[in-house]
């Protein structure tokens, strides 16, 4: 287990670099898009003194490369400075009031990725060179190239709209909130035994959380689908049968070896799940850190975006080093 | 009463080039603690006929007619339940390739109690210390129960393979291939341990293309060409003055065995088994083909041996 930890610190000292680079890129790219945070403020009728004023409280007006080292400091710190426009708030405030939401729906998203995923691969392998088969395979490949969006808006209007038996937008009713423990509401409402606000959560959730589910399922039918077809042509699989194991628990033995690299797409497809989140938020009026990113883009709130896109950062690398460790477990070749 | 009777075995492959008679006819008897080799070339079907002895035919293949008696029963005729209960328990098997024979994601001794579980009612404890006395009786420390089979050499897999088919103590242990895919010091060492597990009251089939090995260690050989069992007897009367002529073209091409005989390599290859050769099967490689080859050979008895050949129908058919 020795090399489980040294593994372990490798991998999340290899995170550091990772954040710096991407740091880089969005503090340079902001910078390169037209505009900046104050003209987006004020507007153009505004006497250029002003601006000039305002750009110099928020720093801009020193040189790039000053601007550049001073944020990388301040995030080392740990600090993600102070919203520029919008009463300068923190930024790490305002990120710790989206995040819930944003955490809330990736979990729900993606436990239904991998759900769907795993129940249409299985029953295709099972059922390998059937209709049913073909269907799944079209199934994955129609999911994986769903448009977010539309395919969002479609349910909207069917379920929403159409059949009117969902909410087509926001997170909770406004006034059912349940009491904050941990801010996740279904999650909340379950702890405070508040089944109206566990009903109405969950109703609002559903439909954003399984279109981030379906979009994302794709992959996983088709690599179990795959995986179990070739565990369960391998030797091992028929000396099980020899021996006289049950087929159910053969069966349990084939899909715990074919699911060592669903874990491993999990750990790849995470920050996919995230971009995923981004549209599903903005399409479903979720109030995450996806609409967060988008409203403060078009604002170029340099400090706002670039704590977003760090935090986002910091996400994937900690599911992925949490994904490692799972795998790492299951897993006794990575192991030992 | 014998321990397995195949009577008139055919298993077929329901391919889409056509039927594929893999086994055609094969009837082959083995007796309580006798060591048997059923030898032959690659892809004559050996292997078939061990997975038709514990029904594990690989799709699509299918046993099409003929009797499976062990110790009593028919196992052509038991249901799929009844089957399950006795494989491992009363015929264990070992593998050609131990590196893909153990389950990677499970450990040695959780393989080993899960086998014994299944078919007996003992707790978990005693399981895993049953686990490590087979293992030791396999010679491998007791403490590799704890190992996972990535930790072990082929050798030592094999050796746990056999710890896996002997586990339940069965009347029967077929074993295809088992030292192929290994090293040649190693093999012999899991020869010499296959054949102590005979001494367990248990008879033993073991699979091999290679003659030698098979004339070393049986108590009797069967020759199988081309889905056909075409020669079976006694391994010494076998491997001294082979009847069939393709028995005198293996021992021929067997270097190492008799040492004044020249190597004379076979000449040929094995013929397709959708569309086989009218008549014998061997016959366009037969060195004593005759006019009356064109037909099917029955089987002979000779000698207390049978073969399937037309050279033997003047003086018994
Ligand atoms: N799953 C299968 N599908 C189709 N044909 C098969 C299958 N398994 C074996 N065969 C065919 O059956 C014949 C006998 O194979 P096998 O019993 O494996 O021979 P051996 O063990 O003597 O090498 C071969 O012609 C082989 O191609
Ligand atoms: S039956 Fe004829 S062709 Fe076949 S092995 Fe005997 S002699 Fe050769
Ligand atoms: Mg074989």
């Amino acid at each position: 287990m020795a090399s489980l930890k040294a593994y372990i610190v490798t991998r999340a000292l290899l995170v550091i670099p990772t954040v710096l680079i991407l740091l880089t890129v969005v503090f340079f790219i902001l910078r390169i898009l037209p505009g900046d945070p104050i003209a987006a403020m004020v507007g153009q009728k505004v006497p250029p003194e002003v601006v000039e004023k305002l750009r110099e409280e928020a720093g801009l007006n020193k040189p790039l490369i000053v601007q550049y080292f001073e944020y990388l400091f301040n995030i080392l710190r740990g600090d993600f400075g102070k919203s520029m426009i919008w009463g300068k708030r923190p930024v790490i405030d305002e990120i710790m009031l989206r995040f819930p939401a944003t955490l809330e729906l990736t979990i729900f998203g993606f436990t239904l990725s991998v759900l769907i995923g795993v129940i249409t691969g299985a029953i295709a392998a099972f059922r390998r060179g059937s209709k049913i088969d073909s269907s799944m395979r079209i199934y994955s490949i129609v999911a994986y190239t769903l448009f977010i969006p539309w395919f969002g808006m479609l349910l909207q209007m069917l379920c929403g709209v159409y059949l009117k038996l969902l909410p087509i937008g926001g997170r909770i009713t406004p006034g059912s909130e349940p009491t904050t423990i941990t801010s996740l509401y279904v999650l909340d409402s379950l702890l405070t035994l508040n089944f109206n606000a566990l009903i109405d959560s969950l109703s609002h959730i559903f439909l954003p959380a399984l279109v981030l589910g379906i979009v994302l399922s794709g992959a996983y039918t088709r690599l179990l689908r795959n995986n179990l077809i070739d565990v369960l042509s391998q030797d091992f699989i028929v000396a099980y049968r020899a021996r006289g194991v049950r087929e159910r628990k053969v069966v349990k033995h084939a899909m715990k070896n074919a699911f060592i690299p669903v874990i491993t797409l999990m750990g790849l497809q995470f920050a996919i799940l995230l971009a995923g989140a981004v549209l599903t938020e903005t399409t479903f009026s979720w109030p995450g850190m996806g609409t967060f990113l988008l409203e403060r883009i078009q604002y170029r709130d340099y400090t706002s975006v670039q704590g977003a896109i760090v935090f986002y950062a910091l996400f994937v690398a900690l599911i992925s080093l949490i994904v490692d460790i799972v795998y790492a477990l299951l897993d006794p070749r990575i192991r030992y | 009463m014998m321990l397995l009777d195949v009577k008139n075995l055919k298993t077929y492959f329901y391919s889409k080039r056509g039927v594929l008679r893999a086994v055609d006819n094969v009837s082959i008897g083995v007796d309580r603690r006798e060591f048997i080799s059923i030898v032959g070339e690659s892809g004559c079907g050996k292997s078939t006929l061990a997975y038709s002895i514990i029904r594990l035919v690989d799709t699509p293949g299918k046993i099409v007619d003929g009797k499976i008696v062990f110790d009593g029963r028919d196992l052509v005729k038991l249901s799929e339940e009844e089957m399950r209960r006795l494989r491992g328990k009363e015929i264990g098997m070992v593998f050609q390739d131990p590196m893909t024979s153990l389950d990677p994601l499970e450990k040695i001794g959780d393989q080993i109690v899960e086998t014994i579980i299944e078919h007996e009612r003992v707790d978990k404890k005693e399981a895993w210390e049953k686990a490590s006395i087979l293992l030791e009786k396999v010679g491998l420390p007791g403490d590799r129960v704890n190992y996972y089979p990535h930790q072990l050499s082929g050798g030592q897999r094999q050796r746990v393979m056999i710890a896996l088919a002997v586990s339940l103590n069965p009347k029967l242990l077929i074993a295809d291939e088992p030292t192929t895919a290994l090293d040649v010091i190693v093999q012999e060492k899991i020869m010499d341990l296959l054949e102590d597990m005979k001494k367990e009251d248990r008879a033993i089939i073991l699979i091999t293309h290679d003659f030698a090995l098979a004339a070393d260690r049986s108590d009797k050989i069967a020759v199988m060409y081309a889905g056909w069992l075409i020669e079976f007897g006694k391994a010494n009367k076998l491997a001294n003055e082979p009847l069939h002529p393709y028995s005198e073209g293996l021992i021929g091409s067997v270097p190492d065995v008799w040492e004044d005989r020249d190597i004379k390599p076979m000449l040929g290859f094995l013929p397709d088994l959708i569309d086989p050769p009218k008549g014998c099967r061997f016959k366009p490689r037969c060195p004593k083909a005759m006019d009356v080859c064109d037909k099917e050979p029955p089987t002979f008895s000779v000698d207390g041996r049978v073969v399937k050949c037309w050279l033997y129908g003047e003086n018994n058919g």
